[in-house]
Protein backbone atom coordinates (compact mmCIF):
# COMPACT_ATOMS: atom_id res chain seq x y z
CA UNK A 1 0.00 0.00 0.00
CA UNK A 2 2.75 2.39 1.37
CA UNK A 3 4.79 1.39 -2.20
CA UNK A 4 1.77 2.15 -4.64
CA UNK A 5 1.39 5.74 -2.71
CA UNK A 6 4.84 6.12 -3.41
CA UNK A 7 4.55 5.13 -6.55
CA UNK A 8 1.58 7.71 -7.46
CA UNK A 9 2.28 10.49 -5.29
CA UNK A 10 6.13 11.00 -7.91
CA UNK A 11 3.75 10.59 -10.63
CA UNK A 12 1.15 12.80 -9.75
CA UNK A 13 3.79 15.01 -8.96
CA UNK A 14 5.61 15.30 -11.94
CA UNK A 15 2.02 15.24 -14.20
CA UNK A 16 0.87 18.38 -12.31
CA UNK A 17 4.20 20.29 -12.66
CA UNK A 18 3.52 19.68 -16.57
CA UNK A 19 0.31 20.69 -15.62
CA UNK A 20 -0.06 23.29 -13.76
CA UNK A 21 3.45 24.72 -14.18
CA UNK A 22 3.87 24.54 -18.06
CA UNK A 23 2.07 27.73 -19.70
CA UNK A 24 1.48 25.58 -22.75
CA UNK A 25 -0.37 23.00 -21.17
CA UNK A 26 -1.78 25.54 -18.40
CA UNK A 27 -2.93 27.54 -20.14
CA UNK A 28 -5.39 26.34 -22.16
CA UNK A 29 -6.77 24.04 -19.02
CA UNK A 30 -7.33 26.76 -17.24
CA UNK A 31 -8.37 29.51 -19.84
CA UNK A 32 -10.68 26.97 -21.50
CA UNK A 33 -13.88 26.63 -19.09
CA UNK A 34 -13.49 30.29 -18.23
CA UNK A 35 -14.32 31.16 -21.67
CA UNK A 36 -17.02 28.67 -21.59
CA UNK A 37 -18.49 30.24 -18.71
CA UNK A 38 -18.43 33.90 -20.21
CA UNK A 39 -19.81 32.64 -23.45
CA UNK A 40 -22.59 30.93 -21.99
CA UNK A 41 -23.10 32.42 -18.79
CA UNK A 42 -22.82 36.12 -20.69
CA UNK A 43 -23.18 35.72 -24.12
CA UNK A 44 -26.85 33.70 -23.37
CA UNK A 45 -27.80 35.29 -20.44
CA UNK A 46 -31.18 36.23 -22.12
CA UNK A 47 -31.91 32.32 -22.87
CA UNK A 48 -33.10 32.67 -19.16
CA UNK A 49 -36.25 34.99 -20.62
CA UNK A 50 -37.21 31.87 -22.73
CA UNK A 51 -41.21 31.02 -22.06
CA UNK A 52 -41.02 27.90 -19.85
CA UNK A 53 -37.23 28.02 -18.59
CA UNK A 54 -37.83 27.72 -14.90
CA UNK A 55 -34.57 28.06 -12.63
CA UNK A 56 -35.30 30.14 -9.93
CA UNK A 57 -31.36 30.65 -9.10
CA UNK A 58 -30.55 32.07 -12.82
CA UNK A 59 -28.96 31.85 -15.93
CA UNK A 60 -25.16 32.14 -14.48
CA UNK A 61 -25.73 29.53 -11.79
CA UNK A 62 -27.23 27.25 -14.67
CA UNK A 63 -24.08 27.25 -16.74
CA UNK A 64 -21.73 27.46 -14.22
CA UNK A 65 -22.76 23.35 -13.30
CA UNK A 66 -22.43 22.43 -16.91
CA UNK A 67 -19.10 24.00 -17.57
CA UNK A 68 -17.57 22.42 -13.71
CA UNK A 69 -18.62 19.15 -15.49
CA UNK A 70 -16.82 19.78 -18.56
CA UNK A 71 -14.02 21.16 -17.13
CA UNK A 72 -14.17 18.37 -15.09
CA UNK A 73 -14.51 15.87 -17.49
CA UNK A 74 -11.60 17.45 -19.62
CA UNK A 75 -9.41 17.98 -16.73
CA UNK A 76 -9.27 13.98 -17.24
CA UNK A 77 -9.26 13.69 -20.70
CA UNK A 78 -6.22 16.74 -20.62
CA UNK A 79 -4.41 14.42 -18.05
CA UNK A 80 -4.98 11.47 -20.77
CA UNK A 81 -3.08 13.28 -23.42
CA UNK A 82 -0.27 13.44 -21.12
CA UNK A 83 -0.14 9.92 -20.69
CA UNK A 84 -0.40 9.27 -24.34
CA UNK A 85 2.66 11.60 -24.44
CA UNK A 86 4.79 9.69 -22.05
CA UNK A 87 4.17 6.84 -23.62
CA UNK A 88 5.30 7.96 -26.93
CA UNK A 89 8.09 9.70 -25.38
CA UNK A 90 9.70 6.70 -23.71
CA UNK A 91 9.00 8.15 -20.42
CA UNK A 92 6.11 5.55 -19.67
CA UNK A 93 8.65 2.56 -20.41
CA UNK A 94 11.22 3.66 -17.55
CA UNK A 95 7.96 4.48 -15.44
CA UNK A 96 6.95 1.04 -15.95
CA UNK A 97 10.37 -0.23 -14.85
CA UNK A 98 10.76 1.41 -11.56
CA UNK A 99 7.69 1.10 -10.43
CA UNK A 100 7.20 -1.97 -7.65
CA UNK A 101 3.23 -1.27 -7.83
CA UNK A 102 2.18 -0.15 -11.41
CA UNK A 103 -1.46 0.65 -10.29
CA UNK A 104 0.41 3.32 -8.89
CA UNK A 105 1.09 4.88 -12.14
CA UNK A 106 -2.73 5.13 -13.03
CA UNK A 107 -3.87 5.99 -9.36
CA UNK A 108 -0.80 8.54 -10.09
CA UNK A 109 -2.19 9.79 -13.25
CA UNK A 110 -5.61 9.97 -11.87
CA UNK A 111 -5.17 12.11 -8.35
CA UNK A 112 -3.01 14.78 -10.74
CA UNK A 113 -6.15 14.99 -12.99
CA UNK A 114 -8.00 15.24 -9.65
CA UNK A 115 -5.74 18.04 -8.35
CA UNK A 116 -5.55 20.00 -11.76
CA UNK A 117 -9.07 20.07 -11.74
CA UNK A 118 -9.78 21.47 -8.32
CA UNK A 119 -7.42 24.03 -9.16
CA UNK A 120 -9.66 25.14 -12.30
CA UNK A 121 -13.03 24.72 -10.04
CA UNK A 122 -11.49 26.77 -7.53
CA UNK A 123 -11.04 29.48 -10.55
CA UNK A 124 -14.09 29.28 -11.96
CA UNK A 125 -16.49 29.13 -8.45
CA UNK A 126 -14.44 32.60 -7.41
CA UNK A 127 -15.06 33.92 -10.80
CA UNK A 128 -18.87 32.54 -10.55
CA UNK A 129 -19.36 34.38 -7.02
CA UNK A 130 -17.94 37.46 -7.86
CA UNK A 131 -19.76 38.19 -11.01
CA UNK A 132 -23.09 37.72 -8.75
CA UNK A 133 -24.11 34.06 -9.40
CA UNK A 134 -27.15 32.62 -6.84
CA UNK A 135 -26.92 29.81 -4.36
CA UNK A 136 -30.14 28.21 -3.47
CA UNK A 137 -28.79 25.29 -1.79
CA UNK A 138 -26.99 24.72 1.47
CA UNK A 139 -23.32 23.66 2.14
CA UNK A 140 -24.36 19.90 1.67
CA UNK A 141 -25.81 20.53 -1.41
CA UNK A 142 -22.45 22.34 -2.87
CA UNK A 143 -20.58 19.44 -1.33
CA UNK A 144 -22.83 17.38 -3.45
CA UNK A 145 -21.79 18.71 -6.50
CA UNK A 146 -18.57 19.07 -6.29
CA UNK A 147 -18.36 15.13 -5.64
CA UNK A 148 -20.55 14.55 -8.21
CA UNK A 149 -18.12 17.19 -10.38
CA UNK A 150 -15.22 14.58 -9.15
CA UNK A 151 -16.55 11.45 -9.81
CA UNK A 152 -16.63 13.22 -13.72
CA UNK A 153 -13.82 13.87 -13.40
CA UNK A 154 -12.33 10.80 -12.62
CA UNK A 155 -14.42 9.03 -15.48
CA UNK A 156 -12.69 11.42 -17.80
CA UNK A 157 -9.58 10.53 -17.43
CA UNK A 158 -10.02 6.64 -16.98
CA UNK A 159 -11.86 6.88 -20.41
CA UNK A 160 -8.58 8.87 -21.88
CA UNK A 161 -5.95 6.89 -19.76
CA UNK A 162 -7.30 3.79 -21.39
CA UNK A 163 -7.09 5.01 -24.84
CA UNK A 164 -3.46 6.54 -23.81
CA UNK A 165 -2.31 3.08 -22.34
CA UNK A 166 -3.60 1.16 -25.63
CA UNK A 167 -2.88 3.24 -28.23
CA UNK A 168 0.07 5.02 -26.71
CA UNK A 169 0.32 7.76 -29.22
CA UNK A 170 -0.57 11.52 -28.32
CA UNK A 171 -2.27 11.28 -32.09
CA UNK A 172 -5.12 9.16 -30.00
CA UNK A 173 -6.08 12.97 -28.83
CA UNK A 174 -9.09 13.12 -30.73
CA UNK A 175 -10.25 9.62 -29.92
CA UNK A 176 -9.90 10.87 -26.47
CA UNK A 177 -11.40 14.13 -26.83
CA UNK A 178 -14.23 13.98 -29.37
CA UNK A 179 -16.58 11.60 -27.81
CA UNK A 180 -16.00 13.20 -24.19
CA UNK A 181 -17.39 16.76 -25.89
CA UNK A 182 -19.85 15.00 -28.05
CA UNK A 183 -21.65 13.20 -24.52
CA UNK A 184 -21.17 16.55 -22.41
CA UNK A 185 -22.83 18.99 -25.49
CA UNK A 186 -25.60 16.15 -26.64
CA UNK A 187 -26.69 16.92 -23.15
CA UNK A 188 -29.66 20.40 -22.04
CA UNK A 189 -26.21 22.47 -21.57
CA UNK A 190 -28.76 26.10 -22.76
CA UNK A 191 -31.71 24.94 -21.80
CA UNK A 192 -33.49 22.27 -19.43
CA UNK A 193 -34.71 19.28 -20.90
CA UNK A 194 -38.16 20.29 -21.56
CA UNK A 195 -37.45 23.17 -23.35
CA UNK A 196 -35.47 20.99 -26.36
CA UNK A 197 -37.00 20.07 -29.43
CA UNK A 198 -36.11 18.06 -32.39
CA UNK A 199 -33.37 14.92 -32.55
CA UNK A 200 -31.22 17.06 -29.91
CA UNK A 201 -34.34 16.38 -27.23
CA UNK A 202 -34.31 12.56 -28.13
CA UNK A 203 -30.73 12.16 -27.82
CA UNK A 204 -30.87 14.14 -24.72
CA UNK A 205 -32.89 11.98 -22.78
CA UNK A 206 -31.34 8.74 -23.01
CA UNK A 207 -28.01 10.68 -22.29
CA UNK A 208 -26.55 9.83 -18.70
CA UNK A 209 -25.14 13.33 -18.58
CA UNK A 210 -28.13 14.71 -18.57
CA UNK A 211 -29.21 13.28 -15.50
CA UNK A 212 -25.79 14.05 -13.99
CA UNK A 213 -26.07 17.83 -15.18
CA UNK A 214 -29.88 18.00 -14.08
CA UNK A 215 -29.06 16.71 -10.60
CA UNK A 216 -26.12 19.00 -10.27
CA UNK A 217 -28.54 22.30 -11.15
CA UNK A 218 -30.35 21.04 -8.56
CA UNK A 219 -27.94 21.74 -5.93
CA UNK A 220 -27.66 25.14 -6.66
CA UNK A 221 -31.24 25.40 -6.53
CA UNK A 222 -31.38 23.54 -3.07
CA UNK A 223 -33.91 20.63 -4.44
CA UNK A 224 -31.88 18.12 -6.09
CA UNK A 225 -33.75 15.50 -8.57
CA UNK A 226 -32.79 11.48 -8.64
CA UNK A 227 -29.29 12.40 -6.22
CA UNK A 228 -29.48 8.91 -5.95
CA UNK A 229 -29.75 7.65 -9.34
CA UNK A 230 -26.81 9.89 -10.75
CA UNK A 231 -23.97 9.12 -7.91
CA UNK A 232 -24.96 5.52 -8.81
CA UNK A 233 -24.56 5.98 -12.70
CA UNK A 234 -21.50 8.19 -11.92
CA UNK A 235 -20.20 5.35 -9.62
CA UNK A 236 -20.88 2.91 -12.28
CA UNK A 237 -19.18 4.77 -15.36
CA UNK A 238 -16.02 5.71 -12.69
CA UNK A 239 -16.27 1.60 -12.07
CA UNK A 240 -16.52 0.87 -15.92
CA UNK A 241 -13.58 3.63 -16.56
CA UNK A 242 -11.44 2.24 -13.81
CA UNK A 243 -11.27 -1.47 -15.06
CA UNK A 244 -11.40 -0.09 -19.10
CA UNK A 245 -7.60 2.13 -17.51
CA UNK A 246 -6.24 -0.64 -15.79
CA UNK A 247 -6.95 -3.40 -18.66
CA UNK A 248 -5.17 -0.53 -20.66
CA UNK A 249 -2.23 -0.70 -18.45
CA UNK A 250 -1.73 -4.37 -18.55
CA UNK A 251 -2.11 -4.03 -22.63
CA UNK A 252 0.62 -1.77 -21.92
CA UNK A 253 2.47 -3.89 -20.06
CA UNK A 254 2.50 -6.53 -22.95
CA UNK A 255 3.21 -4.51 -25.62
CA UNK A 256 6.64 -3.78 -23.91
CA UNK A 257 5.08 -0.27 -23.71
CA UNK B 1 7.11 39.68 -61.82
CA UNK B 2 6.77 37.03 -64.34
CA UNK B 3 9.49 35.49 -63.16
CA UNK B 4 7.57 35.20 -60.04
CA UNK B 5 4.82 33.13 -61.07
CA UNK B 6 6.11 30.12 -61.14
CA UNK B 7 7.64 30.09 -57.80
CA UNK B 8 4.56 31.06 -56.43
CA UNK B 9 2.75 28.68 -58.08
CA UNK B 10 5.26 25.73 -57.13
CA UNK B 11 4.81 26.95 -53.50
CA UNK B 12 0.92 27.07 -53.81
CA UNK B 13 1.29 23.75 -54.97
CA UNK B 14 3.02 22.15 -52.38
CA UNK B 15 0.92 24.16 -49.69
CA UNK B 16 -2.73 22.45 -51.49
CA UNK B 17 -0.79 18.75 -51.72
CA UNK B 18 0.16 18.82 -48.24
CA UNK B 19 -2.78 20.13 -46.57
CA UNK B 20 -4.64 17.53 -48.86
CA UNK B 21 -2.51 15.08 -47.78
CA UNK B 22 -3.15 15.38 -44.21
CA UNK B 23 -6.35 14.71 -42.84
CA UNK B 24 -6.03 16.09 -39.91
CA UNK B 25 -5.18 19.53 -41.42
CA UNK B 26 -8.76 18.84 -42.99
CA UNK B 27 -11.40 16.89 -41.91
CA UNK B 28 -11.24 19.01 -38.19
CA UNK B 29 -12.14 22.41 -39.96
CA UNK B 30 -15.47 20.97 -41.90
CA UNK B 31 -16.59 18.76 -39.28
CA UNK B 32 -15.60 20.24 -36.18
CA UNK B 33 -17.62 23.86 -36.54
CA UNK B 34 -20.88 21.60 -38.61
CA UNK B 35 -20.98 19.37 -35.61
CA UNK B 36 -21.06 22.31 -32.84
CA UNK B 37 -23.24 24.16 -35.30
CA UNK B 38 -25.89 21.36 -35.39
CA UNK B 39 -25.34 21.18 -31.26
CA UNK B 40 -25.91 24.67 -30.52
CA UNK B 41 -28.99 24.93 -33.07
CA UNK B 42 -30.67 22.10 -31.61
CA UNK B 43 -29.78 23.44 -27.93
CA UNK B 44 -30.71 27.16 -28.61
CA UNK B 45 -33.74 26.82 -30.34
CA UNK B 46 -36.23 27.87 -28.44
CA UNK B 47 -34.30 31.21 -27.89
CA UNK B 48 -35.90 32.10 -31.37
CA UNK B 49 -38.92 32.77 -28.98
CA UNK B 50 -37.28 35.49 -27.65
CA UNK B 51 -38.96 38.84 -29.16
CA UNK B 52 -36.77 40.62 -31.42
CA UNK B 53 -35.27 37.26 -32.59
CA UNK B 54 -33.89 38.65 -36.01
CA UNK B 55 -35.38 34.67 -37.65
CA UNK B 56 -37.66 31.72 -36.55
CA UNK B 57 -34.71 29.26 -37.61
CA UNK B 58 -31.79 29.35 -35.04
CA UNK B 59 -29.82 26.96 -37.41
CA UNK B 60 -29.80 29.85 -40.10
CA UNK B 61 -28.75 31.96 -37.24
CA UNK B 62 -25.98 29.96 -36.21
CA UNK B 63 -24.37 28.88 -39.99
CA UNK B 64 -22.69 32.01 -39.92
CA UNK B 65 -20.51 31.07 -37.04
CA UNK B 66 -18.68 28.36 -39.20
CA UNK B 67 -17.68 30.50 -41.53
CA UNK B 68 -15.52 32.39 -38.61
CA UNK B 69 -14.89 29.28 -37.04
CA UNK B 70 -13.01 27.32 -39.93
CA UNK B 71 -11.13 30.66 -40.39
CA UNK B 72 -9.84 29.94 -36.80
CA UNK B 73 -8.73 26.56 -37.79
CA UNK B 74 -6.95 27.69 -40.82
CA UNK B 75 -5.12 30.40 -38.73
CA UNK B 76 -3.58 27.61 -36.68
CA UNK B 77 -2.91 25.00 -40.11
CA UNK B 78 -1.16 27.80 -41.83
CA UNK B 79 0.66 28.93 -38.71
CA UNK B 80 1.76 25.13 -37.82
CA UNK B 81 2.59 24.34 -41.12
CA UNK B 82 4.73 27.36 -42.22
CA UNK B 83 6.34 26.66 -38.81
CA UNK B 84 6.98 23.01 -39.65
CA UNK B 85 9.05 24.20 -42.44
CA UNK B 86 11.15 26.81 -40.27
CA UNK B 87 12.00 23.81 -37.65
CA UNK B 88 12.71 21.62 -40.57
CA UNK B 89 15.22 23.65 -42.05
CA UNK B 90 12.79 23.59 -44.98
CA UNK B 91 12.60 28.05 -45.23
CA UNK B 92 16.63 28.16 -44.94
CA UNK B 93 16.75 25.82 -47.54
CA UNK B 94 14.76 28.26 -49.59
CA UNK B 95 16.72 31.40 -48.69
CA UNK B 96 19.41 30.00 -50.31
CA UNK B 97 17.74 29.77 -53.48
CA UNK B 98 16.55 32.80 -55.92
CA UNK B 99 13.07 32.35 -54.23
CA UNK B 100 11.44 35.60 -53.54
CA UNK B 101 10.33 36.33 -49.88
CA UNK B 102 6.45 37.40 -50.85
CA UNK B 103 6.49 34.08 -53.42
CA UNK B 104 6.79 32.25 -50.70
CA UNK B 105 4.64 33.93 -48.20
CA UNK B 106 1.34 34.29 -50.98
CA UNK B 107 2.51 30.61 -52.00
CA UNK B 108 1.95 29.38 -48.91
CA UNK B 109 -1.66 31.66 -48.36
CA UNK B 110 -2.45 29.82 -51.80
CA UNK B 111 -3.16 26.72 -49.95
CA UNK B 112 -5.06 27.95 -47.15
CA UNK B 113 -7.44 30.34 -49.92
CA UNK B 114 -8.31 26.87 -51.07
CA UNK B 115 -9.14 25.22 -47.71
CA UNK B 116 -10.99 28.09 -47.32
CA UNK B 117 -12.97 27.93 -50.49
CA UNK B 118 -13.93 24.26 -50.06
CA UNK B 119 -14.84 25.22 -46.27
CA UNK B 120 -17.61 27.84 -47.54
CA UNK B 121 -18.89 25.42 -49.93
CA UNK B 122 -19.46 22.53 -47.63
CA UNK B 123 -20.84 25.03 -45.18
CA UNK B 124 -23.26 26.33 -47.85
CA UNK B 125 -24.14 22.58 -48.84
CA UNK B 126 -24.83 22.10 -45.31
CA UNK B 127 -27.02 24.66 -44.78
CA UNK B 128 -28.75 24.09 -47.70
CA UNK B 129 -28.89 20.22 -47.13
CA UNK B 130 -30.75 21.19 -43.82
CA UNK B 131 -33.21 23.50 -45.03
CA UNK B 132 -31.73 27.01 -44.91
CA UNK B 133 -32.96 29.69 -47.21
CA UNK B 134 -30.28 32.62 -48.26
CA UNK B 135 -32.22 35.47 -48.03
CA UNK B 136 -29.60 37.19 -50.12
CA UNK B 137 -30.16 34.22 -52.79
CA UNK B 138 -28.15 33.30 -55.46
CA UNK B 139 -25.69 36.37 -55.46
CA UNK B 140 -25.40 36.26 -52.06
CA UNK B 141 -23.76 32.93 -52.05
CA UNK B 142 -21.50 33.69 -54.57
CA UNK B 143 -20.33 36.98 -52.24
CA UNK B 144 -19.96 34.26 -49.44
CA UNK B 145 -17.44 32.81 -51.55
CA UNK B 146 -15.15 35.79 -51.78
CA UNK B 147 -15.74 36.37 -48.61
CA UNK B 148 -14.53 33.12 -47.64
CA UNK B 149 -12.04 33.23 -49.20
CA UNK B 150 -10.38 36.89 -47.84
CA UNK B 151 -11.28 35.07 -44.94
CA UNK B 152 -8.65 32.48 -45.08
CA UNK B 153 -6.61 34.53 -46.54
CA UNK B 154 -6.57 36.99 -43.22
CA UNK B 155 -6.65 34.47 -40.88
CA UNK B 156 -3.89 32.89 -42.80
CA UNK B 157 -1.81 35.70 -42.83
CA UNK B 158 -2.19 35.95 -39.13
CA UNK B 159 -1.20 32.49 -38.72
CA UNK B 160 1.56 33.06 -41.06
CA UNK B 161 3.07 36.26 -39.42
CA UNK B 162 2.82 33.78 -35.95
CA UNK B 163 5.09 31.03 -37.50
CA UNK B 164 7.48 33.64 -38.74
CA UNK B 165 7.38 35.01 -35.42
CA UNK B 166 7.63 32.42 -33.43
CA UNK B 167 9.37 29.39 -35.35
CA UNK B 168 7.47 26.87 -33.19
CA UNK B 169 4.04 24.84 -34.12
CA UNK B 170 3.86 24.22 -30.35
CA UNK B 171 3.54 28.06 -29.48
CA UNK B 172 1.19 28.52 -32.13
CA UNK B 173 -0.90 25.75 -30.82
CA UNK B 174 -0.83 27.32 -27.42
CA UNK B 175 -2.32 30.18 -28.98
CA UNK B 176 -5.02 28.70 -29.77
CA UNK B 177 -7.28 29.54 -27.06
CA UNK B 178 -6.65 33.35 -27.18
CA UNK B 179 -7.78 33.44 -30.70
CA UNK B 180 -10.67 31.38 -29.59
CA UNK B 181 -11.97 34.21 -26.80
CA UNK B 182 -12.53 36.08 -29.68
CA UNK B 183 -15.04 34.28 -31.35
CA UNK B 184 -16.82 33.25 -27.70
CA UNK B 185 -16.65 36.87 -26.62
CA UNK B 186 -18.67 37.78 -29.82
CA UNK B 187 -22.06 37.90 -31.21
CA UNK B 188 -21.54 34.30 -32.34
CA UNK B 189 -24.86 32.63 -30.07
CA UNK B 190 -26.93 35.95 -30.20
CA UNK B 191 -27.71 39.18 -31.40
CA UNK B 192 -25.65 42.06 -29.58
CA UNK B 193 -29.12 43.80 -28.06
CA UNK B 194 -30.69 40.43 -27.12
CA UNK B 195 -27.33 40.15 -25.02
CA UNK B 196 -28.60 41.02 -21.05
CA UNK B 197 -25.26 41.14 -19.69
CA UNK B 198 -23.35 44.61 -20.20
CA UNK B 199 -19.88 43.93 -20.10
CA UNK B 200 -20.41 41.16 -22.55
CA UNK B 201 -22.39 43.15 -24.51
CA UNK B 202 -19.60 45.86 -24.60
CA UNK B 203 -16.86 43.57 -25.42
CA UNK B 204 -19.18 41.74 -28.25
CA UNK B 205 -19.70 44.97 -30.26
CA UNK B 206 -16.43 46.29 -29.46
CA UNK B 207 -14.93 42.76 -30.94
CA UNK B 208 -14.29 42.73 -34.44
CA UNK B 209 -15.56 38.60 -34.90
CA UNK B 210 -19.16 39.85 -34.08
CA UNK B 211 -19.14 42.04 -37.32
CA UNK B 212 -17.22 38.85 -39.63
CA UNK B 213 -20.33 37.20 -38.23
CA UNK B 214 -22.68 39.23 -38.90
CA UNK B 215 -21.47 40.25 -42.41
CA UNK B 216 -21.69 36.01 -42.83
CA UNK B 217 -25.26 36.11 -41.01
CA UNK B 218 -26.52 39.27 -43.09
CA UNK B 219 -26.68 37.24 -45.92
CA UNK B 220 -28.65 34.22 -44.71
CA UNK B 221 -31.24 35.63 -42.73
CA UNK B 222 -31.80 39.45 -43.86
CA UNK B 223 -30.56 39.97 -47.73
CA UNK B 224 -28.49 42.80 -48.66
CA UNK B 225 -27.78 45.04 -45.63
CA UNK B 226 -24.85 47.52 -46.91
CA UNK B 227 -23.57 48.27 -43.07
CA UNK B 228 -22.96 44.74 -42.42
CA UNK B 229 -21.49 43.82 -45.36
CA UNK B 230 -19.24 47.08 -45.15
CA UNK B 231 -18.47 46.58 -41.90
CA UNK B 232 -17.66 42.39 -42.31
CA UNK B 233 -15.59 42.65 -45.62
CA UNK B 234 -13.86 46.36 -43.62
CA UNK B 235 -12.53 44.41 -40.75
CA UNK B 236 -11.51 41.47 -42.76
CA UNK B 237 -9.30 43.19 -45.39
CA UNK B 238 -8.23 45.38 -43.15
CA UNK B 239 -7.05 42.31 -40.68
CA UNK B 240 -5.68 40.93 -44.24
CA UNK B 241 -3.12 43.70 -44.60
CA UNK B 242 -2.25 44.49 -41.16
CA UNK B 243 -1.45 40.46 -40.82
CA UNK B 244 0.34 40.44 -44.30
CA UNK B 245 2.10 43.71 -43.21
CA UNK B 246 3.59 41.84 -40.07
CA UNK B 247 4.20 38.65 -41.57
CA UNK B 248 6.24 40.07 -44.69
CA UNK B 249 8.20 41.73 -41.68
CA UNK B 250 8.98 38.78 -39.84
CA UNK B 251 9.69 36.88 -42.79
CA UNK B 252 12.25 39.43 -43.61
CA UNK B 253 13.89 39.01 -39.93
CA UNK B 254 13.76 35.37 -40.29
CA UNK B 255 15.46 35.00 -43.50
CA UNK B 256 17.51 37.74 -42.45
CA UNK B 257 18.66 35.91 -39.08
CA UNK B 258 18.91 32.31 -41.17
Amino acid sequence: MVRTWNVASGVARRTLKNALFNPQIAIPTIAFPLFFFAAFAGGLSQVAEVPGFDFPPGYTAFQFVFVLLQAAAFGGVFTGFGVARDFEGGFAKRLLLAAPHRSGIVLGYALAAFVRWLVVAVLLTVVAFAVGMNVLGGPVDLLGLYVLAALVNFCGFFWAGGVAMRLRTIQAAPLMQMPVFLILFFAPVYVPLDLLQGWIEGVASVNPVTYLLETGRGFLNGDPPHVLGAFALAIGLGAAFWTWAFLGLRKAEAAGA
Amino acid sequence: MSSALPQVTAIARRSVVRTSRQPASVIPPLVFPVVLMAVNAGGLRSSTDLPGFPTTSFLAFALAVPFIQGALFSTMNAGTDLARDIQTGFVNRLSLTALRDWALLVGQLAGVVVLGIVQVVFYIVVGLTAGVRFESGIGGIAVLLVYGALVALSFGALGAWLAFRTGSGETIQALFPVLFVFLFISSMNAPRNLIGVDWFRIAATLNPVSYMIECVRSLIITGWDWQALGLGFGFVILLGIVSMALASRALRTRLTRT
